[in-house]
């Protein structure tokens, strides 16, 4: 497992330029995040992580996909700091020593699989709510997020509650936060999984383009294959229990992508090969969706 | 405006109805007058009566109103002090749930032992009334918050203080204020008992002293402006509610 990661990683790396140039752009930044012998479960018996280690450079875009039961949210709620690893260490940023998981709390933007917004506050107010945490006055966090609502297309939106609003609308203005609120590193957690697939292949489009934008970093936890290869840089996948290494994809198709991209011969060629890593071996077209 | 009043039409003709029934009805069944007044004289009644009544209605209204306030303090307190501390939720809140078992009516003549037969024992059988449903239900409000609300808001770095006010405290207002509805309610009630028990004034001790005279007109005009109290109060918390809750939720109620 841990020869074919380094593998994927030599091959993201020496790739020279590639299509875009975005494997060699990132193998020179420093990492983020880097996770080291991370160990997690619910009972002693059945750990869900197991000696894991990963790197998150700078400004990339890296997706997980794991089938469902394996502990995708808990990942992300202990590299949010919400839970605390059993053995191993997360580090963010320059603090590598600092394994804490309150130096971690309110430095990781972290988008929910449902928005969670709050229902008594308006779209501004939600869109703040996170610099305000961070003790930024309230006039000025209402000012910054007032500034960012047209690029997240929601102009005009501000004074509405969250009920009124689609759940694409929600999605943004919980992404909003997300970015306004958190450090460098962003974690979203199936963030289109609840939405139809019209309204979804409009959010992958939209998000790419802010992305594309702002280079934040971002974690993306999907179930869905496509997904991952269409945003991300790198997909990370397992696919047995624990989890002790992922397999590694590294995506090079060339930036700006559209959703035409998964029609592409060199997407499907991706897709057959994660599909493969998560253990779902396909003949013919290799066109299983989830 | 318009749709307003065309909902309240119904409603509306109802009582009208009602009221030219009861007209109607005792004067051509001969029913006593000291068993169901003419609607008319009862009107009458409380026209003579004005000043009195005003007064009364002032003291009975003073009452419930001490009360519920007293009731709104202790009860959120009470509240607050469960979300708060495990051992109070696992102690105090299964304790308050049972006690309203005890018939609250019986408990009240121990109000008057304690407190005489002024305004105090009036206020205290209010509270013993109307603490139950604002600290029940705002507990229930605290413990409806969503925790994933609270776990994001952890993960932006929020402090046990942010997670009070900023999650906690406006979960529980709708929960708050379906309390507050029962009470505002049931607190009239308190107080009128509270008078019967002994005293010198309100609609309660109107009503009971009129009812030993055979003044059915009398306690007919306590009873109608008890009641009116009652929604009055009612109305005025769910004013209260839309106020504060307003635009939170779909339709125009909270709850």
């Amino acid at each position: 497992m841990s020869g074919l990661q380094v593998q994927a990683e030599e091959r993201a790396g020496t790739q020279p330029g590639g299509t875009g140039g975005s494997g060699s752009r990132l193998s020179v930044r420093p990492a983020i995040l880097s996770v080291r012998g991370l160990t997690y479960g619910f009972s002693r018996a059945e750990p869900l992580f197991a000696g894991l280690d990963f790197d998150v450079r700078e400004g990339e875009f890296v997706s997980f996909v794991m089938p469902s039961g394996m502990g995708k949210t808990t990942l992300f709620r202990l590299l949010a700091g919400l839970l605390a690893p059993q053995a191993g260490t997360i580090a963010v940023g320059e603090e590598r020593a600092a394994a804490a998981e309150a130096s971690r709390l309110g430095h990781i933007g972290y988008m929910p699989q449902r928005d969670s917004l709050l229902p008594w506050r308006t779209v501004l107010d939600n869109a703040a709510l996170g610099l305000e945490l961070r003790g930024t006055p309230k006039r000025e966090a209402r000012h910054r997020a007032l500034e960012l609502l047209p690029v997240f297309g929601l102009e005009g939106t501000e004074r509405k509650h969250p009920h009124e609003l689609s759940g694409g609308m929600r999605q943004r203005v919980s992404f909003l936060r997300a970015t306004l609120g958190g450090g460098k590193l962003l974690l979203l957690d199936e963030p289109f999984s609840a939405l139809d697939a019209m309204t979804r292949a409009g959010m992958q489009e939209w998000l790419l383009q802010i992305w594309e934008r702002h280079r934040k970093t971002i974690l993306f936890i999907t179930h869905d294959v496509d997904e991952a290869l269409l945003l991300s840089d790198r997909v990370l996948a397992a696919s047995a229990s624990p989890v002790s290494a992922f397999s590694e994809i590294a995506v090079d198709l060339p930036r700006p992508r559209d959703c035409g991209a998964v029609l592409e011969e060199r997407f499907i060629r991706m897709k057959r090969e994660l599909l493969r890593l998560l253990g779902r071996e396909t003949r013919g077209s290799g066109g299983d969706r989830r | 405006m318009m749709r307003k009043a065309s909902a309240a039409l119904p409603a509306g003709t109802f009582i009208l109805l009602i009221a030219a029934l009861w007209e109607a009805g005792t004067m051509l069944l001969g029913i006593p007058h000291y068993i169901i007044p003419k609607l008319s004289d009862v009107f009458v009644s409380m026209w003579d009566n004005r000043q009195t009544l005003a007064g009364h209605f002032a003291v009975t209204l003073g009452e419930a109103l001490l009360g519920l306030g007293l009731s709104v303090a202790l009860g959120t307190l009470a509240a607050v002090w469960i979300e708060g501390s495990r051992l109070a939720r696992k102690t105090l809140y299964p304790l308050i749930v049972a006690s309203q078992t005890i018939p609250i009516i019986a408990l009240s003549p121990i109000m008057v032992l304690w407190f005489g037969y002024e305004v105090w024992s009036k206020v205290a059988v209010v509270i013993l009334f109307t603490f139950f449903p604002i600290a029940v239900n705002t507990a229930d409000g605290f413990r409806s918050a969503d925790p994933e609300i609270g776990d994001l808001m952890r993960a932006m770095g929020a402090r046990k203080r942010d997670l009070f006010l900023k999650w906690k405290l406006p979960s529980a207002l709708p929960g708050f204020f379906t309390g507050l509805k029962m009470a505002a309610t049931i607190s009239v009630g308190g107080a009128t008992l509270g008078e019967w028990l002994g005293g010198e004034s309100g609609l309660g001790m109107y009503t009971k002293r009129a009812s030993n005279m055979l003044r059915a007109e009398a306690v007919f005009s306590g009873v109608l402006l008890l009641s009116l109290m009652g929604i009055l109060l009612f109305l005025a918390a769910r004013l209260a509610e839309r106020a504060v809750l307003s635009g939170r939720f779909p339709g125009e109620q909270g709850r």
